[in-house]
């Protein structure tokens, strides 16, 4: 009995210790990837790197280009994902009284969630692109990142929305508000930490993705900067890509290509932590 | 406030807008099949369903092209089955981790560290895997190239294990207080307690993230793009260069005609993406829609 005891803890210690271990091991790759990029990288970042244009065939220069381009996708991005995305959030908390069709629709919601980023590039390459005849431009980019990105803003909004307590809302309809003054009064303003995360992680997302855009806005290289929304534009994780990969520079552009990392990474970085903090607070604030 | 015919009208149109916009997405994943099975499906008329399926040869820009699927959807079953074998154990180690054993004060920041790894684009991933990865495999294995399956499971198991961490741990969490205290009464240790007890009630929440996790690395593209390879043959060893699904789309939608039968290969493709992870998504909303704890 003792002795099964004495064993049953030793296991006990031994799985404890493994759990530890590859929960860390995890977070060390994490580590490694950035620490490992950035300390290759840093030595290519000047302010020319960021301002300038790309020279000598994309040997040498700087990246300003990629940054805008990637730039205009989140903005164009954005103008699509954030109100069609918030009002079906709306919709989806505060009006339906149909729950088979809240249901059907959120089930609709994580499926897009999980199409792959590259067919939603080949849906706006047939519709935006070819169909409605778009070009491989930012308009078409924006469109299909912008629907990619919509999962991520109406669960979000959900999720902040359902936290304003019901409370809010019954004091508000009755002192004789109606129902979108309520919303757009009370619920919107409460919740508006909550919305704001789902904005900057999807707008982290736009920056970021490279299939969506490979055949709907990017270009390789551009020599002007884009005029319109029917300009193609380059794109900073294309970019990366493309030097990566491409090109009979491969080894000679890796300083750019770890700088152009870096920039991606901070970039991205910096858009969800902000989300992170921001939902942090609000859950905390929603719990106290 | 007075509440006056034209606020009640105005109160309706608003509501029946909403309603359409909230019904888009279910029209914008309706579009998206529609699309892709009117680009896709003409591929047919050139090739049979069973060559399509069934064929062991990609040549699709050769003088007698030929469009044979095999390789591409045997690679990317490889590719996630070991990307899977990975990720699943590292990322229920962290969820026990998270849910059962690391300090408040210590969970607050690991918690928040795994989410920054969902967010990483999958390109810095990729590129990580082809300047560091490659070169050490090749290296250390006497490989003609470390881009290869092995690398590209890696790399994607490494994407896979916030989705999976997360959503079990959400799982692992949920679990009765009262079901581990029965487990305490009779004197099991907390490894046994996780072991016997949580695990097993929790396990159709662990499903559902193993099922999410799985469906996220099908349909990853720019890793797979970036560090497997990219040969069309199908896999023998764990590090033969493999071309995945994704990868092939990515690889060949630049140079393939609109309207041509490439062009239609590649949306076939892009179908038997839609559908499997559409299917994977359908189980894993089914599973965690049956299986919840209605409170204890």
């Amino acid at each position: 009995m003792l002795s099964r005891r004495i064993k049953s803890e030793a296991v006990e210690t031994a799985m404890f210790a493994t759990i530890r271990v590859l929960s860390f091991a995890v977070l060390a790759f994490l580590v490694f990837i950035l620490g490992f990029i950035i300390s290759r990288g840093y030595s290519a970042l000047s302010w020319e790197f960021i301002s300038g244009m790309p020279r000598d065939e994309m040997t040498a220069g700087g990246i300003f280009p990629a940054l805008l381009g990637t730039f205009y996708l989140m903005i164009g991005s954005a103008l699509v994902s954030i109100p069609i995305g918030i009002i079906t959030a709306i919709y989806l908390t505060e009006y339906s009284r149909r729950p088979a069709l809240v249901k059907l629709i959120r089930l609709g919601v994580s499926n897009l969630a999980g199409v792959p980023s590259v067919v939603f590039g080949l849906f706006g390459l047939a519709l935006f692109v070819v169909f409605l005849d778009f070009g491989t431009s930012i308009l078409a980019g924006s469109l299909t990142l912008g629907i990619l990105n919509l999962p991520v803003i109406i669960r979000s909004t959900e999720e902040a929305l359902m936290t304003v307590p019901g409370t809010y809302r019954e004091a508000s309809l009755s002192l004789g508000a109606t129902r979108l003054q309520t919303i757009f009064r009370i619920v919107l303003p409460n919740a508006m930490p909550g919305i704001l995360t789902g904005v900057m992680l999807s707008l982290g997302r736009a920056a970021g993705e490279t299939a969506p855009i490979m055949f709907t806005a990017a270009s390789y290289y551009a020599p002007e900067l884009p005029a319109s929304i029917f300009d193609q534009v380059m794109a900073l994780p294309y970019h990366i890509y493309v030097m990566a990969t491409a090109g009979t520079h491969i080894t000679e552009t890796r300083p750019i290509q770890y700088g152009t990392a870096i920039i991606l990474i901070l970039l991205v970085l910096a858009l969800n932590s902000i989300g992170l903090v921001l939902r942090y607070r609000f859950r905390k604030r929603m719990k106290g | 406030m007075r509440v006056t015919r034209k606020s009640i009208i105005f109160e309706t149109i608003v509501e029946r807008l909403f309603l359409v916009i909230g019904m888009l997405c279910l029209f914008l994943l309706m579009l998206i099949s529609v699309f892709l099975f009117t680009e896709g499906l003409p591929i047919l008329k050139n090739v049979s369903p069973g060559e399509f399926l069934g064929g062991t040869q990609w040549y699709p820009t050769s003088g007698n092209p030929r469009f044979g699927v095999l390789p591409l959807i045997m690679a990317s079953i490889a590719v996630t089955l070991l990307a899977s074998l990975i990720a699943v154990p590292l990322s229920l180690a962290i969820a026990v981790y998270l849910a059962e054993l690391a300090a408040p004060r210590v969970r607050e920041i690991v918690k928040p560290v795994v989410e920054i790894i969902a967010s990483i684009p999958s390109v810095i991933i990729g590129f990580f895997g082809m300047v560091v990865v490659a070169p050490f495999l090749q290296a250390k294995f006497g490989l003609d190239t470390g881009l290869n399956l092995f690398n590209a499971a890696l790399m994607l198991a490494f994407m896979a294990v916030p989705t999976i961490a997360s959503i079990s741990e959400d799982a692992i969490s949920s679990v009765p207080v009262s079901l581990k205290e029965g487990s305490f009464a009779l004197g099991a240790n907390r490894w046994q307690t996780i072991f016997y007890i949580t695990i097993p009630a929790s396990l159709s929440g662990i499903w559902t993230a193993v099922i999410l996790g799985i469906s996220r690395v099908i349909g990853e593209t720019m890793v797979v793009l970036m560090v497997a390879g990219g040969a069309a043959i199908i896999p023998k060893s764990i590090f033969d260069p493999v071309r995945p699904l994704t990868s092939n789309i990515a690889a060949e939608m630049a140079e393939a005609a609109v309207g041509g039968d490439h062009y239609h290969a590649l949306f076939a493709i892009g179908i038997i993406l839609f559908l499997i992870t559409f299917a994977f998504n359908l189980v894993a909303d089914y599973l965690s829609n049956r299986y919840k704890f209605k409170g204890s």
